[in-house]
């Protein structure tokens, strides 16, 4: 009789959500929609920074040096020579995009070159090169004219090379990279999409309940109150972890495509035991994030009041997943005893693969040890009537 | 007879907002709702409570179904107290006022068994109450419609099958026909006297006078958060009708709260 009555409350929360898709959508749609929004996002960011491969640089030079010529004559550029009377209209089409780059050089710019001594009286030869800088192809192709002329530059007076040996000089693996980057963002990812999970679920069941007058029907049988908010808080934490699942798929399947070819990212570089603990961690993190939420909404008149006191928790915790942004997870163990904080530290310890057991117990501990406490305040709150039936 | 229902000295107030205080138009911080009310329900009786509204009845029915405690004295119910053996008590009552919703969600069909579950009745036994309380309301026609699709009478007969889910000895019903066309409160009314019939010890609470002469053994009156009179239905009214003698019975108080003040 005494477990039944949590796993009856359990069952009929369960049911209630999973029986209605309006609610099941709710909990589903977040995940999907970020997948979609950040796919979108990442494939709009690689489309505008990244110039397509048929991209030939358009280049209208006056006074140019064989010197510069024959090197941009390797390359794939469309190239303009034109008198210095033309310049103006030149630069009109650069603004309007029908050219690229204006590149003018001081005539007989081989010679000064070539008689020019930096410790002289004379100033250096001067390049202007025009671009409009909110055409994609146009600084691109100013890139490509500066990165020319530098290599000219320091091929003249080349006394050492840095890095010219390739590729090979990044020795940041695949997996210092996914570590550095899901450090950084899941934990906040993570505390804000199972934060929203647990406000789609914990204020309809219980200042819904409150507002509908059904908790009183409730209230009115002989099951412990205790076991009401156990039942409660249990069947809320699945449904949030639904929720939080679908969100997280969403992010890391999409990350990648966000983060476009640039970064190599692959969550397959964390073990089996990685996301264990992350699992147990998130599964704590709910807890707590359900039972601070039923107990504020225990306390709320209605859903849309328990929304605005929650509020502030949200940014709050937000702002704790923020610290995932900087520098490591914290070695000092009291720190973990502070709840939202203990996961946040733990979990940057999780994805930089630098996760200290003791650490992880002590969070999980400390959490459920802050849910135990939650479902007495709940248990409290259910015996009294100035809170039940406070309209 | 055996006082299955010992109701002693009972108290209890409210603090009034000071908007409430505006509305009533009282500078009172706080409102007597229950003012030392004692009286007792025999076994297998039907008591009624009686008064005007605001008079106290549904703060006393409150308090014997322990949604609230009283702030002094206390109730028996069947020998258990409402204060310091809630759980008891809520074993042993059925409780039925407009209050409790149910939500709307779930089917009468689903809600039934959720709330057998809750009471720890045995699942055969609860098929077999359920199969008779929905035909006997007719409730096996629309057992498995969400409640929010249910018209006012079908949710109010399915509140009232959801409360004896547990086939409790006494039963508390807050103004059980109130809302209710003319047919469905006489299904709750033959119903009321069928469980009379069965054993049941009842306190309805209203202010519908023919429904206290037809079904009630005996009647207290409540004015106030008092216990004005209390007695057998003819020992109170004798050659009067109830109306008549409610009526006389009121002026005499508010004479008496004159001559006080």
């Amino acid at each position: 009789m005494k477990n039944s009555a949590i796993f009856t409350i359990f069952k009929k929360e369960l049911f209630r959500f999973f029986k209605d898709r309006r609610t099941l959508v709710a909990l589903i749609m977040p995940g999907v929609l970020i997948y979609m929004i950040y796919s979108l996002m990442g494939g709009a960011m690689s489309d505008a920074f990244m110039p397509d491969d048929e991209y030939t640089p358009r280049i209208v030079a006056v006074d140019l040096p064989d010197s510069v010529g024959s090197m941009i004559d390797g390359e794939t550029a469309e190239l303009t020579i034109i008198t210095s009377d033309k310049i103006d209209e030149v630069k009109e089409q650069i603004a309007e995009g029908e050219q690229d780059v204006l590149v003018i050089f001081p005539e007989n710019f081989d010679q000064i070159v070539a008689g020019y001594t930096p410790s002289g009286n004379t100033p250096a030869p001067n390049i202007d090169i025009y671009y409009n800088s909110t055409s994609t192809d146009s600084t691109t192709a100013y890139t490509y004219m500066v990165t020319l002329l530098d290599v000219y530059e320091s091929s003249m007076t080349n006394k050492f090379d840095v890095n010219m040996g390739g590729d090979a000089y990044d020795l940041a693996s695949d997996e210092d990279m996914t570590s550095m980057i899901f450090s950084m963002m899941m934990p906040l990812l993570l505390v804000m999409l199972l934060f929203s999970g647990c406000m789609a679920v914990a204020p309809e069941s219980i200042a819904g309940e409150k507002e509908r007058g059904t908790i009183a029907t409730l209230l009115i049988t002989p099951t412990k109150r205790s076991h009401i908010a156990i039942g409660k808080i249990l069947a809320l934490s699945i449904m949030a972890l639904i929720s939080g699942a679908s969100s997280t798929l969403g992010v890391v399947l999409s990350l990648p495509k966000l983060m476009g070819d640039t970064v190599s990212i692959d969550g397959s570089v964390y073990g089996l035991t990685d996301y264990l603990m992350l699992a147990v961690v998130i599964l704590s993190t709910v807890l707590v994030f359900v039972t601070v939420i039923s107990i504020i909404s225990a306390y709320a008149k209605s859903i849309k009041e328990a929304g605005t006191y929650v509020t502030p928790l949200m940014i709050l915790s937000m702002l704790i997943g923020l610290s995932g942004m900087f520098g490591t997870a914290a070695s000092n163990t009291a720190l973990y005893l502070i709840p939202i904080f203990n996961s946040v530290q733990s979990m940057i310890g999780i994805f930089s693969f630098s996760a200290s057991i003791p650490n992880m117990i002590v969070t999980v501990i400390t959490n459920i040890a802050f849910t135990g406490i939650g479902v007495f305040v709940l248990t409290r709150m259910f015996n009294s009537e100035r809170i039940m039936f406070n309209k | 007879m055996l006082e299955l229902i010992r109701v002693k000295n009972l108290s209890k107030t409210f603090k009034l907002s000071s908007k409430q205080q505006k509305i009533e138009k009282t500078n009172e911080k706080v409102r007597r709702a229950v003012d030392g009310l004692s009286f007792e329900a025999y076994e297998g009786e039907i008591f009624g409570l009686l008064g005007p509204n605001g008079a106290g009845k549904t703060t006393t029915l409150r308090m014997l179904a322990t949604l609230i405690k009283p702030d002094s004295g206390d109730a028996e119910i069947d020998g258990y107290s409402v204060v310091s053996e809630p759980d008891k008590v809520r074993q042993r009552i059925g409780f039925l006022t407009s209050e409790l919703k149910l939500e709307e969600f779930f089917t009468p069909n689903y809600l039934f068994d959720f709330f057998s579950s809750l009471h720890g009745v045995d699942s055969e036994v609860s098929a077999k109450r359920k199969t008779e309380l929905f035909s006997r309301f007719g409730i096996d026609k629309f057992a498995e419609v969400k409640v929010a699709d249910l018209s006012t009478g079908m949710k109010q007969k399915t509140s009232l099958a959801i409360s004896l889910v547990h086939d409790p000895d006494i039963i508390i019903f807050d103004e059980p026909t109130n809302g209710l066309d003319v047919l469905t409160a006489k299904v709750v009314t033959d119903f009321l006297v069928s469980l009379k019939e069965a054993g049941k010890t009842i306190i309805v609470s209203t202010h519908i006078f023919s429904l206290i002469e037809k079904l009630c053994d005996r009647v207290g009156i409540i004015i106030d958060g008092k216990m004005v009179v209390c007695d057998t239905l003819s020992g109170l009214c004798g050659e009067k009708s109830l109306e008549d003698k409610f009526f006389d019975i009121f002026a005499e108080y508010t004479e008496a709260k004159g001559g006080e003040a």
